[in-house]
């Protein structure tokens, strides 16, 4: 650090300032590039219909109408349960076994280890377009389409959530883990009372790139949900605005859209230290 | 008395399990189960079904029908003379081609731009990566919303006395437009990664540089994209392999038109599995996809990953 300025004595020069206050500039009209559809999303959504052709950001007069419309015209509240529900559940499971299978793969040792941890990253490779034939055929086969399970099934164990976990728990001391069998402790208590502590701000990592994964994944349950009442809200969305789209009647699809942006928009700005760290760290490791 | 004798008998066959249950024995039982159900699972939802789907892929399967008889390579030999599926082949390409280097760069500039600020770089760090954490389907409306006939950006272009564009409706600009919506989206992410490789480069590389009298943009080229080199790696595999699965946005912007213009492999997939139920072509476009995910992928850790001499 020192000997960079001493090279450049005139560290704040003007040519300097420029330059900086020149990445700024960059900076805040990429911002606006990044904010501007959603601003307008919003600002469409609150518009009456007469206004809906009018550039201004913040309509003259700001209704709610839409939004208490879109939920008379679709089963909107139906699509939020059922996307709620579904992430969480699937946010549960995913997080059980693949802390415990990351455990498993980066503490113990054991015949057959490195291929059992080969096949489960093998099937990151394979794309979901390729099995999403098979699994409709065997969801149909069981019963299973048209329903919760059916669009949860594919994603209760997840390959990337068991790769992250076996990043995070590799740099627990082993030491310690024997120490707690010295102690007594049997594996399952070691996990939860020991090893689970010591990587909780991954786990929170883990848990909300599940969820918010599982609240925008779109073509599995739009190929394994047939009644409307069952729909996703992507799902909802596509169905709801490709009807309306004739009718032009873009303040009521842009409702739709903002109610299913913003509670993720809400949940990143909550947790997004440990969103952007979990992002971070899986890409890199 | 009963009940407290059937405590004590409980207890003590409680502590008989777990004397016998030695500590190999309850190891070992660990490893089964955190690691046996995963297994099975995979084998299950994933290994099983691509064989089930390399079966269907051989067969004519009429979903209707009781018999889906074995037509060898016919789905194959009839998806190639489909000009759909061709016309859908070369514009994944497109995607790939236009989409790829673009988040590339668009990532690696916000990033070089982030790293050379200190101050608000959380408050951009967080605004740049907004629209990678919401719905690609919600955002792909917004974006229809925008680029409409009678939308924002029209009406733009005419207050500022331009000529009104077809956007979406345009053979020649959808497919441009739609990557730049899914390049807008993944800036956020891109600009991440090269963030953290930005950070992991020593300081005292380019100080060393700098007596030696090296510019900024040598500094660059000579330092930064070098040790960048698994970044960008890195970043172009998971780029590739998003955009040959272009789907969401394309169903949803443009329904693959006009004129089949936007139609990629997915959405071909998707039109002839679910929209006219003939899962046996489907299943052989699934396993052309599987082979140019596999062996793009192949390639680029090969070409890509060579090593850098510093």
């Amino acid at each position: 650090m020192s000997s960079s300025r001493a090279y450049r004595p005139s560290g704040k020069s003007p040519a300097d300032k420029l330059r900086t206050s020149l990445i700024y500039v960059l900076l805040v009209i990429g911002v606006g590039i990044m904010l501007f559809p959603f601003l307008w999303m919003v600002a469409t959504s609150f518009k009456l219909p007469q206004d809906v052709y009018n550039l201004r950001l913040i309509p003259e007069t700001i209704t709610f109408d839409n939004y208490t419309a879109i939920f008379k015209k679709a089963p909107f509240g139906d699509w939020i349960k059922n996307t709620l529900i579904i992430s969480l559940i699937a946010t549960a499971t995913v997080v059980v076994f693949d802390t415990a299978a990351g455990y498993v793969l980066a503490k113990f040792s054991f015949f057959g280890k490195q291929i059992i941890f080969l096949i489960i990253i093998s099937t990151l490779m394979v794309p979901t377009e390729m099995l999403i034939i098979p699994w409709y055929l065997i969801a149909n086969d069981l019963g299973w389409s048209d329903t919760y399970w059916g669009v949860l099934f594919p994603g209760i164990i997840t390959a990337f959530g068991i790769f992250l976990m076996r990043q995070f728990m590799d740099s627990i001391p082993s030491d310690l883990l024997d120490a707690a069998r010295i102690d007594g402790l049997n594996e399952w208590r070691i996990l939860a009372q020991i090893a689970i502590p010591l990587v909780k701000p991954a786990i929170v990592t883990l848990i909300i790139l599940t969820f918010i994964g599982n609240w925008n994944q779109f073509i599995w349950p739009l190929i394994v949900l047939q009644t409307e009442e069952k729909f996703t809200l992507p799902v909802g969305i596509v169905y709801f605005s490709s009807e309306l789209k004739d009718t032009s009647n873009w303040i009521l699809i842009m409702a739709g859209t903002t109610i299913s942006i913003a509670p993720l928009i809400l949940l990143f700005l909550v947790f997004q230290k440990q969103i952007i760290r979990g992002i971070a760290l899986s890409g890199m490791k | 008395m009963l009940e407290q004798a059937l405590r004590l008998t409980a207890r003590k066959s409680r502590e008989l399990l777990h004397t016998r249950l030695t500590y190999r024995t309850q190891r070992y039982l660990f490893i089964y189960i955190a690691l046996g159900i995963p297994l099975l699972y995979f084998l299950s939802t994933r290994m099983a079904p691509i064989l089930y789907a390399f079966n269907v892929s051989v067969r004519e399967w009429d979903l209707l029908s009781q018999d889906k008889p074995y037509v060898g390579l016919a789905n194959f030999s009839a998806l190639f003379a489909d000009e759909i599926f061709q016309k859908s082949i070369v514009n994944t390409f497109k995607f790939v081609i236009i989409g790829v280097p673009g988040q590339l760069i668009v990532g690696l500039a916000v990033a070089l731009l982030l790293h050379n600020v200190q101050r608000f770089r959380g408050f951009f760090r967080t605004v740049y990566f907004i629209p990678y954490v919401t719905s690609i389907i919600a955002v792909s409306w917004v974006f229809r919303w925008i680029l409409m006939r009678n939308g924002w950006l029209n009406e733009m272009l005419l207050n500022l006395g331009l000529e009104p564009q077809l956007f979406l409706q345009s053979p020649r600009q959808a497919l441009l437009l739609i990557t730049l919506t899914m390049i807008w989206q993944s800036t956020g992410f891109q600009m991440l990664i090269f963030m953290t490789g930005l950070e992991a480069i020593p300081r005292m590389y380019y100080e060393a540089a700098a007596i030696d009298g090296a510019g900024a943009w040598r500094k660059f080229r000579h330092i930064t994209l070098p040790l960048l080199n698994p970044v960008i790696v890195f970043s172009a595999v998971i780029g590739v392999i998003s955009y040959l699965q272009s789907f969401g946005q394309v169903l949803s912007m443009t329904n693959g038109g006009p004129l089949n213009a936007t139609t990629t492999m997915v959405l071909h997939i998707y039109n002839l599995a679910f929209q006219q139920f003939k899962m046996g072509s489907a299943a052989a476009a699934t396993v052309v996809l599987f082979a140019v995910i596999l062996a793009l992928t192949l390639l680029q850790l090969k070409v890509l990953n060579k090593k850098v001499e510093y």
